[in-house]
């Protein structure tokens, strides 16, 4: 029992720390999504913030700055997006793939401009980046069975930035059910007409909704390479933005229920990893590729109204055109 | 000029042009700030993709790649549908070019097994598109996510399909074995010489004349067939549509179809034009590569070929630019791509009021 017990403890393990961009991004794309602007966007904002705060973070030596400069980068895209969507009323959809891309391609090009190699910065060196926290009482609890095992490997000894992610979901939920700018927000991605009647700025919720996502899949990104891995490399992010678009529709645009899913989808890579290679007895070898598309799978049989159903705000995608 | 035939060029050309030129000249300025010379890189990347034979060469044998997938998302465009999925048609497509190929009796003639592959990648193109459309047309998920997953998904299956089910015995790289020969689609350097003209080789082959042959095909089925008719009305309207007797969601349906069909020619020009076998990623970009073609082209086939054209200078180009500066590598084209998409689909809009006010502005007496 002790070795299943420990390998189960090492893949939630290894599912928590794959799932903390999963959250932000989610967490990101909601407020969008919320406020009515479809965010396609969210994978270029990882992959961006992601690659400046590691220059950040190799340049000044702190992840901290790296943090900030991740932030800044994701909040700039999110503001082009913006501009684009809310301010000139263009088709979010293709803002949102335009800023894919250019993440894609200008991370590229900076990493040979700034530092001389193609797709990867410099490593980062001992606190240059975020270091993993063991938090008090592993010591005292160590000795009970099972529990100290949990609190050791699974609660303890992750970065900041992970407590940070599961700290932010009660945090979201706060804000989009018990605040007024909450209320607001919903509103203004049911039923914009209602809110811009009420006297209140459509756009100036909308960009509100843009830069807290901007500011979220900073936060995502720079975990990527400045706390999960040490360094930026081409690509990194690997459709992480998508999975989290696809835990956002699959939790029904609801914190707890984006949160569930976006560890049910960390979950299932943690696996993929895990069952590399390894024959189940009366199955025989699952074939990793099935267990990286399941979040894929899943989602679609969710859209298509198999399992429960998905309704997106009402207003998404929908420009607001103010009648004169 | 009448102030409608004004909005109507400014619309159609000015509009266009000013986007395109500002994509441009954002590039311009991301080269400044990396340390290089906009008039030299220009140069060396017109040089590059125009200069000489070969050179000319790859700039078309990419360019057959953006008209097929260009060709793809202003098709689904025309019916009010994003379709974002092409790089997964594309991918599947080659599929069904690849199992023709590969599995049809060799002794068959070229005339015979080179319709069928082309027809296995259109087939397979359309096999991948129609579920995420189904579910558009008749569940009410939304085509964009759906396409998105499809991308995922049609990676991972090809993956799947290379590594366990087409990799020869033996081989260590996830590829499948060499297509019959009478699959091949000539060179255009071979034709050119069999005609006795001497020209350099490059990848282009006759899936050139493919990419010509559907892109008027394209435009005499959207404006000249009725159901091109049905395809533009759904698009502009649905209410309209449906009081015209058109089924919107079979529409959704048939417009999907075609598109990822489409999508799914690019194999035929990178595996049976080139590679003659199938391997990973031989689709890759060119599936959002589309994308920009078609809102640079303005869904027209001519606009298309035209974007599709410059495209192909730029992918040839950038390969240059690597080449010869230090500073900069051909992503400087996934940048380009992404810029063109940004003011030509994203900020279409941007110049509107400014040239409006000024080439067309409303008199007080009418």
């Amino acid at each position: 029992m002790s070795d299943f017990f420990l390998t189960a403890i090492m893949t939630l393990d290894a599912s928590v720390r794959v799932c903390v961009p999963l959250i932000f991004a989610a967490m990101a794309g909601l407020f969008a999504e919320r406020s009515g602007i479809v965010d396609i966007g969210l994978e270029g904002k990882l992959l961006m913030s992601a690659f400046v705060a590691a220059s950040a973070a190799s340049v000044f030596g702190s992840p901290w700055l790296g943090l900030i400069a991740g932030m800044f980068a994701s909040v700039v895209l999110a503001m082009i997006h913006g501009f684009a969507s809310i301010t000139y009323k263009g088709n979010q959809i293709v803002s949102g793939v335009a800023i894919n891309i250019l993440a894609s391609g200008l991370t590229m090009i900076l990493t040979l401009a700034w530092f001389k190699r193609g797709g990867i910065t410099p490593t980062l060196q001992g606190d240059e980046r975020f270091l993993s926290i063991t938090l008090p009482g592993v010591d005292i609890i160590d000795h009970i069975p099972i529990l100290g095992v949990v609190y050791r490997e699974l609660i303890s000894g992750h970065n900041i930035l992970v407590y940070l992610a599961f700290a932010i979901v009660p945090v979201v939920w706060w804000v989009v059910y018990r605040t007024r700018f909450g209320l607001r927000l919903r509103a203004v991605g049911e039923n914009p007409k209602a809110v811009d009647t009420a006297g209140l700025s459509v756009e100036g919720l909308r960009y509100r909704a843009l830069l807290i996502g901007g500011i979220l899949c900073g936060i995502g990104g720079a975990y990527l390479s400045t706390a999960y891995n040490a360094q930026f490399t081409k690509e990194m992010t690997a459709g992480g933005g998508f999975i989290a678009l696809a835990a956002l529709i699959f939790g029904k645009w609801h914190p707890y229920k984006v949160l569930a899913a976006c560890f049910l989808f960390a979950f299932l890579q943690a696996l993929a990893i895990r069952l590399q290679g390894v024959i189940i007895p009366g199955i025989g070898e699952i074939p990793v590729q099935l267990i990286d598309a399941a979040p894929y799978i899943l989602t679609i049989i969710l859209l298509a109204g198999f399992i429960g159903k998905a309704t997106p705000p009402k207003a998404s995608a929908q420009p607001y055109i103010k009648e004169l | 000029m009448t102030r409608d035939r004004r909005l109507s060029w400014i619309n159609g050309l000015l509009l266009p042009l000013f986007n395109v030129l500002t994509a441009f000249l954002a590039t311009g300025i991301i080269f400044l700030f990396i340390g290089v010379d906009p008039v030299e890189a220009t140069k060396i990347l017109i040089y590059g993709a125009l200069g000489y034979d070969e050179g000319l060469g790859y700039t078309l044998y990419y360019a057959t790649n953006f008209v097929f997938t260009g060709l793809a998302v202003a098709v689904a465009f025309h019916a009010g549908l994003f379709n974002i999925g092409g790089e997964g048609q594309a991918y599947v497509g080659g599929l069904g070019t690849a199992l023709v190929a590969l599995y049809i009796n060799p002794a068959m003639s070229a005339w015979i097994v080179i319709p069928l592959a082309i027809s296995g990648g259109l087939l397979f193109g359309a096999l991948w598109a129609i579920i995420p459309a189904y579910l558009q047309a008749y569940r009410g998920s939304h085509i964009v996510i759906t396409t998105i997953m499809f991308n995922f998904l049609a990676s991972s299956l090809m993956v799947y399909i290379l590594v366990n089910i087409l990799r020869e015995v033996g081989e260590m790289s996830p590829e499948s074995g060499d297509f019959i020969a009478a699959s091949w689609l000539p060179f255009v350097h071979d034709v050119f010489a069999s005609f006795g003209y001497k020209i350099a080789k490059s990848p282009l082959n006759l899936s050139i004349l493919v990419a010509l042959f559907f892109s008027a095909a394209v435009w005499f089925f959207l404006w000249h067939t009725r159901w091109g008719f049905a395809i533009r009305a759904a698009g502009k309207s649905n209410e309209a549509a449906i009081y015209s007797g058109i089924d919107p969601k079979k529409i959704i349906v048939v417009t999907m179809c075609i598109s990822g069909a489409l999508a799914g020619l690019v194999g035929i020009n990178e595996l049976m034009g080139v590679q003659h076998r199938l391997f990973l990623n031989f689709n890759y970009g060119y599936g959002f590569g589309g994308i920009a073609v078609a809102l640079m082209g303005r869904n027209h086939p001519v606009g298309i070929l035209i974007a599709a054209f410059l495209f192909g200078i730029l992918y040839q180009g950038g390969a240059e630019l690597d080449f010869e500066l230090q500073n900069v590598s051909r992503d400087i084209v996934v940048v380009m791509q992404g810029l063109v998409i940004l003011f030509c689909g994203g900020l279409e809009y941007l110049y509107k009021p400014i040239l409006v006010r000024f080439l067309a502005p409303v008199k007080e007496s009418e």
